[in-house]
């Protein structure tokens, strides 16, 4: 029963909030695009000149780009897995009925609400040091050799970094799912004398299957712009064994000031976050119907 | 009907679920007491796990050398100053299309959203040099600018879900009552309103502090919220354990804090309803 004048209300209540978010994607991006196609150095101000695609090409027959694919996939994936599968376990372990539930719940949530900078280090320092972490303590304990992480196995080592930032999350999703399931319908399962794996494998699983989904999606958006992690561990390095897509248009644009060639990343960048998106945003929008 | 568990089970999985849970949260734990031991006993081999000498000098310590109250300022401002302006914008916007919803409002919703989607690699370069031109860098207003657009989408949405959930047919019944917009707003609709705000804010908050993408890249020394005063850790200062965890407590616990009031609002915030 909206009236035309409570329409035209809506339309300028509205508008702030679409004209600034259009104004911030527009804006920006139409200059990436635009210093995409020049050269434009910053050290060299007032050099630019057109250039063509010769940026994008540059950029995409550089073999640090594809090592940096390869790493960015390397990273979600890993991290997908690990959260994922992880996820489900800890979910299932948090659902059943033991003493203290709100407790545990509290203590495996905690690390989403660590500021990446701070979990990146401790676990680097305290953890990962070949000479004074926990680890390389533990590692003595049993007679082993001290591993030095972050230097023979940096890209795992980074994986478990931000895994650890991203279980709880994961595993908070999955739990809310799993608790709307309908337990009757396990019950009626178990009486029939299904086993617990047929009980996950055709209910339980089923039944998480979109929560899953949006896991994977959600947790892809953010774990393609992994930055800060890599930031202070490990610097992409060493070599470029951590440099994901990210931190190479970062190196390209803020340490070698390349204008031109980091627009061209960033573009690239765009592009590959946009084809995740697209699936995201389907279910979201399903969603929004039902 | 909750099943009858045997006393047995039960016992097993608190065992498990406690040892699991202890786990996942020991980094955090370790973090807590490396920050009350001394500089040699953080490093001590074997290490002391409770038994050892409490200071508090690590907290001290680094105040004295770097100024750490003005970088807990800046995350404070930068990330409430954020969300609350984030809010001002979000909230008419959201209110309208949940309560006057017209024949675009969906395809609205969706593109706010596809914002979110963009990486920000992708703009990094043009918002850094108009930052530059326009002598925003390392400044916290530049940074409440930019966490209010990366998080507005997110609050909008947010804001969107508990909106909808309030009854339009309260409204009517309030109008055939004879209410104003403006009693209708005062009285019906912001009392039900208020938990949905306070979740979107408490939410948008723990973003907006551990936001450590733009915090990095945008400022220096005068701005520098806590993520990125902590990023100057890494070498060498990370080396000192106890003073590296003093900062890392004290920057992590007002968020741990609000984060666990915030439990429900996560799952709701993060997934844009997608899963409640």
């Amino acid at each position: 029963m909206a009236t035309e004048h409570s329409r035209a209300t809506a339309r300028l209540m509205i508008s702030p909030a679409v004209l600034l978010l259009l104004a911030w994607m527009i804006v920006p991006l139409a200059l990436t695009l635009y210093f995409s196609f020049l050269r434009y150095n910053l050290l060299m101000p007032g050099m630019e000149e057109w250039a063509g695609f010769l940026n994008y090409k540059f950029f995409l027959t550089d073999p640090a780009f594809f090592s940096a694919v390869w790493k960015t996939l390397e990273l979600v994936g890993g991290v997908l897995i690990i959260t994922v599968v992880g996820g489900i376990l800890l979910a299932l372990l948090l659902d059943q009925q033991f003493w203290g539930q709100g407790a545990v719940r509290i203590l495996v949530i905690a690390p989403f609400f660590v500021m990446p900078t701070v979990s990146a280090l401790v676990w680097k320092n305290m953890f990962m040091n070949p000479v004074n972490g926990l680890f390389a303590y533990l590692a003595k304990v049993f007679g082993l050799p001290p591993f030095d992480f972050l230097a023979q196995a940096p890209m795992l080592s980074i994986i478990m970094i931000v895994a650890w930032e991203w279980l709880p999350f994961a595993t908070l999703i999955l739990l809310t799912a799993l608790q709307s399931l309908d337990s009757e319908q396990l019950e009626a399962a178990e009486m029939d004398g299904a086993s617990f794996i047929s009980r996950f494998f055709y209910i339980v699983l089923p039944h998480l299957s979109r929560a899953i989904t949006v896991v994977i999606l959600i947790q892809t958006i953010f774990l393609l712009s992994t930055f800060a992690e890599i930031l202070v561990t490990t610097n992409g390095g060493p070599g470029t064994a951590t440099t994901n897509l990210t931190y190479l248009v970062y190196v390209q644009s803020l340490l070698q000031f390349d204008v031109g060639g980091g627009s061209a990343g960033g573009v690239v960048a765009i592009i590959l976050a946009n084809i995740v998106a697209i699936f995201l945003m389907r279910m979201i929008g399903k969603n929004l119907d039902a | 009907m909750a099943r009858a568990v045997s006393t047995r089970r039960k016992i097993t999985f608190t065992v498990i679920a406690w040892v699991i849970g202890i786990a996942i949260f020991f980094p955090i734990l370790w973090t807590i007491l490396t920050s009350f031991k001394t500089e040699g006993e953080a490093i001590a081999s074997p290490p002391s796990f409770l038994f050892f000498d409490w200071t508090l000098e690590n907290y001290t310590t680094v105040q004295e050398r770097s100024n750490y109250f003005l970088h807990f300022w800046n995350s404070v401002v930068i990330s409430l100053g954020s969300t609350v302006l984030g809010l001002i914008i979000a909230i008419p916007a959201a209110w309208s299309m949940a309560f006057v919803p017209g024949k675009r409002t969906k395809d609205v919703l969706m593109w706010m959203l596809s914002t979110k989607m963009l990486p920000p690699v992708g703009v990094l370069i043009p918002i850094y040099l108009l930052f530059r031109d326009a002598g925003l860098l390392d400044t916290r207003t530049g940074l409440v600018v930019v966490l209010t657009l990366m998080n507005l989408p997110i609050i909008v949405w947010m804001l969107y879900t508990y909106f909808r959930e309030i009854p339009g047919e309260i409204l009517e019944a309030a109008r055939m009552d004879g209410a104003g917009l403006r009693e209708e707003i005062i009285y019906i609709l912001t009392p039900m309103a208020v938990p949905g705000i306070a979740s979107t804010l408490l939410l948008n908050v723990i973003l907006a502090w551990n936001e450590a993408f733009w915090t990095l890249n945008l400022t220096a020394a005068n701005a520098a919220p806590l993520t990125a005063f902590i990023a100057s850790y890494s070498s060498p200062e990370g080396l000192f354990y106890a003073k590296l965890s003093a900062a890392s407590t004290m920057a992590i616990a007002p968020i741990l804090i609000l984060g666990w009031f915030s439990q429900k609002q996560l799952v709701r915030g993060l997934t844009f309803g997608a899963v409640k």
